[in-house]
């Protein structure tokens, strides 16, 4: 194989020194992504050289031979950082695949699709603003026509983020039956405050619709509160809420709250991404996003959260800093 | 990006720091890796957060560790100096009610 080298490489010298063309130092470059290829590193590149050198010109001065041997030295850290960085090239490879898989088993925790409910509609976005999210939503079926929704925060983002939620929706699963809001967010604070560190932790809003009463039942754990749309009246309110963050301290109540909701009446609840996304320099704000959300408002709920969505990211200049989680649910009018 | 944070004031049991420029994801360690070990040394902590331009849920995170720290020694950690925006972050996420804060700097 060396040999095989030594020879080609002797072919190419031998005509360059004799024509002196382009071509043939195109040539050149031509082999050396082979020789690459092949793993030749540095040293032994320059053994090659010093080797057709000495065949083409027996009669070399013994100085100008004995020169390549402190060239080969000279050349073996080179090979070394080469190999240093094929190693790491294989490392990123490796932790790229292993995202990915994290990628697709973080996809695995969030529902597919919302249970259909009576008289009941509802639309969910959520958009990661890297790789994995450290936003959360899930649905409940509280049987009875009562669906529970959850939309959580979960503070950082990637994959400690990641790992937090699937604490999450797995003490969630855990439950064995559907609990009201403020019983749910004591349970999850208690699993929560055991098992995080100490500077996370976690927002949620949890609530149950009930379609035979229209009633929207929910609590919250220090998550930015939602918004409520009146279709008849055209207007928005801000829905209440009071309640420390999940993980901060022990037995911790949450206080319940409800709106009734009459036909067409809406509620969006959102991850703080949303307000707090950039919009020429500012903080979008909830003002601004009750402005942005209204128009969207006639359309089909699932359609109205990508809508809604789509203008966002528009006017932040498609450039999202942080995750981005929208979830709608209005009552059929 | 930027933070600065400065020791004001130190007494056997107190130290107040002044913290300066934008806490977020990417300069919240270095808040952390200034308070943890005083909340370790100290009885009280008193944070002026008068300078902050910006904080985000990472620096409130740094924030609650601080003050797990400090309450699992029955020490104290004081906030003082926030800015409306910070208020209303301290509002919404319930932490108001738990934590100590003081009006101006």
């Amino acid at each position: 194989m060396k040999e095989k080298m030594i020879e080609q490489y002797q072919e190419l010298l031998t005509s360059y020194l004799k024509d002196k063309q382009e071509d043939q130092l195109y040539a050149a470059q031509q082999m050396s992504k082979w020789m690459l290829e092949q793993k030749i590193p540095p040293e032994e590149m320059v053994t090659i050289h010093a080797e057709a050198v000495k065949r083409q010109m027996p009669d070399l001065p013994e100085n100008v031979r004995l020169s390549f041997n402190l060239l080969i030295e000279m050349m073996i850290g080179y090979g070394i950082a080469l190999r240093e960085h094929e190693n790491l090239l294989n490392r990123q490879r490796e932790l790229e695949y292993e995202i990915e898989v994290a990628v697709g088993m973080q996809q695995t925790l969030l529902p597919d699709s919302p249970p259909a409910v009576k008289d009941l509609e509802v639309g969910v976005i959520s958009v990661p603003a890297n790789r994995m999210s450290g936003d959360y939503y899930n649905f409940v079926n509280h049987g009875g026509g009562s669906l529970g929704v959850a939309l959580s925060d979960i503070i950082g983002k990637g994959i400690p983020a990641a790992l937090c939620m699937s604490m999450i929706k797995y003490a969630m699963d855990q439950m064995d039956h559907p609990l009201g809001p403020s019983e749910t967010l004591r349970r999850l604070n208690t699993v929560v405050e055991r098992n995080v560190d100490p500077s996370m932790f976690i927002t949620m809003v949890y609530g149950v619709y009930d379609s035979e009463e229209h009633i929207f039942r929910y609590a919250a754990a220090g998550h930015e509160p939602g918004i409520f749309h009146r279709a008849k009246a055209q207007t928005f309110e801000d829905m209440t809420t009071r309640g420390l963050v999940l993980g901060v301290a022990k037995d911790i109540s949450y206080e319940e709250y409800s709106l009734t909701l009459a036909p067409g009446d809406a509620i969006i609840l959102f991850s703080d991404g949303v307000t707090e996304a950039r919009i020429d320099g500012q903080f979008l704000g909830r003002e601004r996003f009750k402005e942005l959300v209204k128009p969207h408002l006639q359309l089909p709920a699932q359609q109205a959260v990508e809508a809604i969505y789509q203008d966002l990211f528009e006017k932040a200049n498609y450039d999202l800093k942080d995750d981005q989680t929208i979830l709608l649910i209005r009552r059929k009018s | 990006m930027n933070v600065s944070i400065e020791e004001q004031t130190r007494t056997d049991q107190a130290t107040t720091l002044v913290v300066s420029g934008e806490v977020d994801a990417f300069t919240a360690p270095q808040l952390k890796e200034k308070l943890m070990p005083l909340c370790k040394e100290n009885h009280e902590v008193c944070l002026d957060l008068s300078q902050v331009e910006y904080m985000d849920s990472t620096g409130l995170g740094v924030l609650i560790g601080a003050f797990k720290q400090l309450r699992s020694q029955g020490g104290r950690l004081i906030l003082k100096g926030m800015s409306p925006r910070l208020k209303r972050l301290m509002q919404i996420t319930g932490l108001t009610e738990i934590m100590d804060i003081e009006d101006g700097a």
